[in-house]
């Protein structure tokens, strides 16, 4: 028998197998059991066959990231285990459906432990169950009781009838049964025992829709787009009840100007799409810029150019939402790093948004946008509604004379709401006077141009530094953005204790405006840098060099739409 | 009482003289004024063009969009905010072009917005090309052989895709004109009122003469009934020696904001916005 402090669980085979059902009903009867966990899915871009793996990462301990290494591998079609075999660890297990899984070659290292999934979920009322089955022999390698499994087979199937429920607990009770019959006790892989705890298991896509909710969303239009069609599923879903107007738009040209015209007039509106839908709202951006209208733009980011690996990760896109749309106007550019950070994220881009009267665009990518992890429940403490200069009807009476683009020293002028009596202006696309009406004189131009640059000079006095992680005195630094924060720092507790000393991890979350007074003297002091991007031409690395002259000599870039799996971390934060 | 001249701002419009855009700004103003709509009770959504250039001329709230793009931000506000007038003013080149997908989207909504389309069949603002409505074999900078594309029908269109009001004007007759914009802001739903304003500098063919010649009043004709959607199908088609204008058609027909549930009530934008208890929502993820 093995005690494991960690696992690696990977179930694979074609679309429309339920293999992601059974990877997310897996994490949760982990994550109920008191166990960290982390989920990450591959699947190509269609709805049956193709090759699907879901892959849960469970942990005593928290967990952001993936192993390249699997420890128990479910397998529903030969493909998984020929795919996959290479992956597996010593003394690994692999559950395979003996009834279609013929000739298997063995190997030394690896325990393949034969079930029949199809004749045992038919007998339960169905081969669609082969993956609860699976799941049920999974436990029973694991020696987890099968109580909390029985919770969670009720509450994923709850909305599918009595019936449904009755066969999956059939079916989960055959896989556990027959796998306790037939392995020996070497095929046991016990993970320790642990407290019940108070976590939840959300992917940053929910996670932000649920900061942005708790922080006064109450307009938001989309089109799917994937990684990005989780926010506004999961916010149709939950509108009536939120009462919150949610709109799928025609196309993402048409969902951009529905958040303008919407913000204009006093809601908290934001979207998110991908990459592509980024592109078809550019131009607005701009208009954004130039109103100085508040919307929050999420950009789940994924591989491109054009249709690219659409549903691979890619942190591709910081450079292109960096100058998206033309001419010259502010924008705040803020990356989440995992989920929790997502939450607070997407309430506070919604409060940056209205103070500084300007876009703020959020990165996530493909990675942690779809990837679950569990993290402490979501809290609305310390979260607070600030809407800036919006002026009050009140304090309009009181003006004798109102204009919306007033020049002021902070670059903020008070703002009025259409239907606000006294508070008349023109939000205009052309270039304008402080009432709003088209002003083409080169003062003016220069005046207000000047205006709206100000906003994010008043903006970089008080946001908020990049994270130090690690030593922060030590020599070696290493310097990432967005989902990378989880795979680095799970490599870098991997570290002994001497080699974590050694280094400081320099996390940039607000990425634009840059923290350059920061990242100056931090990274022109340190000894050794390494440079971790998820892209192929270290997007983040080129805006530091522009902005600080400080160039990256060791860069880890990774193009191939995979994320960094901790193993090649590991190596090289080991070798820095 | 409100008149026209409490919605004059204090620029004079910049279209050359004798242009189709003044009789829509006159009689804009007067529906408006007709209406009793203050003006900060009014958001005017400009697309952009000749037309878009009203945005300096009308005192309302205004938003000038980009290019094509008016229509959408309208729906957007008047989601947002149910209680204010909401009017877009584009061009045919900014609507029938650019836009003309969010046009027939809006169309399927039906979110109560008034939609007038400047429509002069010429492109005015980047001096003389060829439009959307352009009738086949016009001649212009961009088809100096002629334009091998037959012209978009708005009327005929929006009818196919299901409109609940569609009329249209023309700048020649400003009184019928504040007649039928009145009864598009007033109508509950999406409304598209085109208007005939010719372009006196780069339309040599459809002059304001070319179009009195032609027209033909709806709601002067015998039996003409605006709610027969048969009968307006065959007048959308009418072109040529006669062209009719008029409000073709008007239906009840389920607008968006009264048919979804969490717009009841106060106008969302006016709600007090506070942090949301989100407790009962994290169960699901537990």
């Amino acid at each position: 028998m093995q005690t494991r402090q960690n696992l690696s669980w990977k179930i694979g085979g074609e679309a429309g197998f339920g293999i992601k059902s059974a990877g997310m009903m897996l994490a949760k009867i982990f994550m109920k059991t008191g166990y960290e966990t982390f989920d990450y899915t591959e699947y190509p871009s269609l709805i049956r066959g193709g090759h699907n793996s879901y892959q849960v990462m469970v942990d005593i301990l928290e967990v952001n990231s993936v192993t390249k290494s699997v420890d128990i591998l479910v397998a529903l079609n030969k493909e998984t285990i020929d795919l996959h075999r290479s992956e597996l660890s010593a003394n690994s297990i692999v559950i395979y459906d003996q009834d279609k899984i013929k000739n298997i070659r063995p190997e030394e290292h690896i325990n393949f432990l034969p079930i029949s999934l199809t004749e045992l979920a038919k007998q339960a009322g169905g081969e669609v169950m082969r993956n609860v089955v699976a799941l049920g022999a999974t436990l029973a390698v694991l020696n987890q009781p099968r109580n909390i499994a029985d919770q969670v087979i009720k509450e994923n199937f709850k909305n599918k009838g009595e019936q449904v429920i009755k066969n999956n607990l059939q079916a989960l009770a055959s896989g556990y049964k027959e796998a306790k019959k037939i392995f020996h006790e070497d095929f046991i892989c016990q993970l320790p025992l642990v407290k019940k705890n108070n976590n939840i298991l959300v992917a940053s896509n929910e996670a932000l829709a649920l900061g942005a909710l708790a922080n006064g969303l109450n307009f938001y239009a989309g089109y799917p787009m994937t990684p990005s069609s989780t926010i506004l599923q999961y916010l149709a879903q939950v509108a009536e009840k939120t009462g919150i107007v949610v709109k799928h738009a025609e196309d993402e040209i048409s969902v951009i100007n529905m958040v303008l015209g919407a913000a204009h007039v006093g809601a908290r509106a934001m979207t998110a799409t991908s990459g592509g839908g980024f592109s078809l709202m550019t131009e607005a951006m701009g208009l954004a810029g130039i109103t100085e209208t508040p919307i929050v733009v999420v950009n789940c980011q994924r591989p491109g150019p054009a249709t690219g690996l659409p549903t691979w990760t890619e942190q591709g896109d910081l450079q292109f939402v960096l100058r998206a749309a033309q001419g010259d106007f502010p924008r705040i550019i803020i990356a989440p790093g995992d989920t929790t950070e997502s939450f607070h994220i997407g309430a506070e881009a919604l409060n940056l948004a209205e103070i500084y009267q300007t876009p703020v665009i959020v990165l996530l990518d493909k990675f942690i946008s779809e990837g679950s992890s569990t993290v402490p429940e979501f809290s609305t403490r310390g979260l607070k509604i600030r809407r800036g200069k919006l002026l009050s009807q009140e304090q309009l009476n009181r003006m004798s004379k109102f204009d919306r683009y007033r020049l002021n020293a902070d670059g903020i002028s008070g703002r009025s709401l259409p239907g606000m009596k006294n508070g008349l202006f023109i939000a205009n696309s052309d270039e304008h006077d402080a009432y709003g009406y088209t002003e083409e004189s080169a003062q003016n131009r220069l005046e207000q141009m000047d205006k709206r640059s100000q906003k994010l000079e008043t903006f970089a006095k008080v946001m908020p530094q990049p994270q130090v992680h690690g030593n922060p005195k030590a020599k070696k630094t290493i310097v990432i953005w967005g989902s990378t924060k989880g795979p680095v720092l799970d490599a870098y507790r991997s570290l002994s204790a001497k080699k974590q000393s050694d280094l400081k991890i320099l996390q940039l979350q607000y990425i634009w405006p840059l923290a350059k007074d920061f990242l100056e003297p931090t990274l022109k002091k340190s000894k050794k840098v390494l440079l971790i991007e998820n892209n192929s031409n270290a997007q983040l690395g080129q805006l530091i060099t522009q902005e600080t002259g400080f160039v990256f000599k060791n860069k880890l870039l990774k193009y191939d739409g995979r994320p960094f799996f901790r193993e090649e971390l590991i190596k090289a934060l080991s070798e820095l | 009482m409100l008149t026209d001249k409490d919605f004059l701002t204090k620029q004079k419009p910049s279209w050359c003289p004798g242009c189709g855009n003044f009789a829509i700004w006159i009689a804009m103003r007067q529906a408006l004024a007709e209406l009793n709509l203050d003006p900060h009770k009014v958001l005017v959504v400009y697309g952009v063009g000749c037309s878009g250039n009203d945005t300096n001329f009308i005192k309302t709230y205004a938003w000038h969009s980009l290019h094509g793009r008016a229509v959408p931000t309208a729906i957007g506000a008047k989601l947002a905010n149910k209680d204010l007038t909401v009017i877009v003013m584009g061009g045919d080149g900014d609507g029938y072009g650019e836009g003309l997908g969010h046009f027939l989207h809006a169309i399927r909504g039906n979110v109560n917005v008034t939609y007038v389309v400047h429509d002069n069949k010429v492109y005015g603002l980047t001096t003389g090309q060829t439009a959307p409505t352009s009738d086949r074999g016009f001649k212009t900078k961009t088809t100096p052989q002629g334009t091998l594309d037959d012209a978009v029908n708005p009327i005929a269109l929006s009818l196919a895709q299901g409109i609940s009001f569609v009329a249209r004007g023309f700048s020649g007759q400003a009184e019928n004109l504040k007649h039928i914009f009145k009864a598009a802001i007033q109508h509950e739903g999406f409304a598209l009122v085109d208007v005939f304003q010719p372009c006196v500098t780069f339309n040599k063919v459809n002059t304001f003469q070319w179009f009195f010649d032609k027209i033909y009043n709806l709601d002067e004709k015998k039996d003409y009934n605006k709610a027969d959607f048969q009968a307006a199908m065959k007048e959308a088609l009418v072109w040529g020696e006669k062209i009719p204008v008029g409000i073709f058609y008007q239906a009840n027909k389920p607008e968006y904001i009264s048919s979804l549930p969490q717009l009841k009530g106060m106008a969302l934008a006016k709600r007090p916005m506070k942090v949301r208890d989100i407790s009962k929502l994290l169960y699901e993820f537990k």
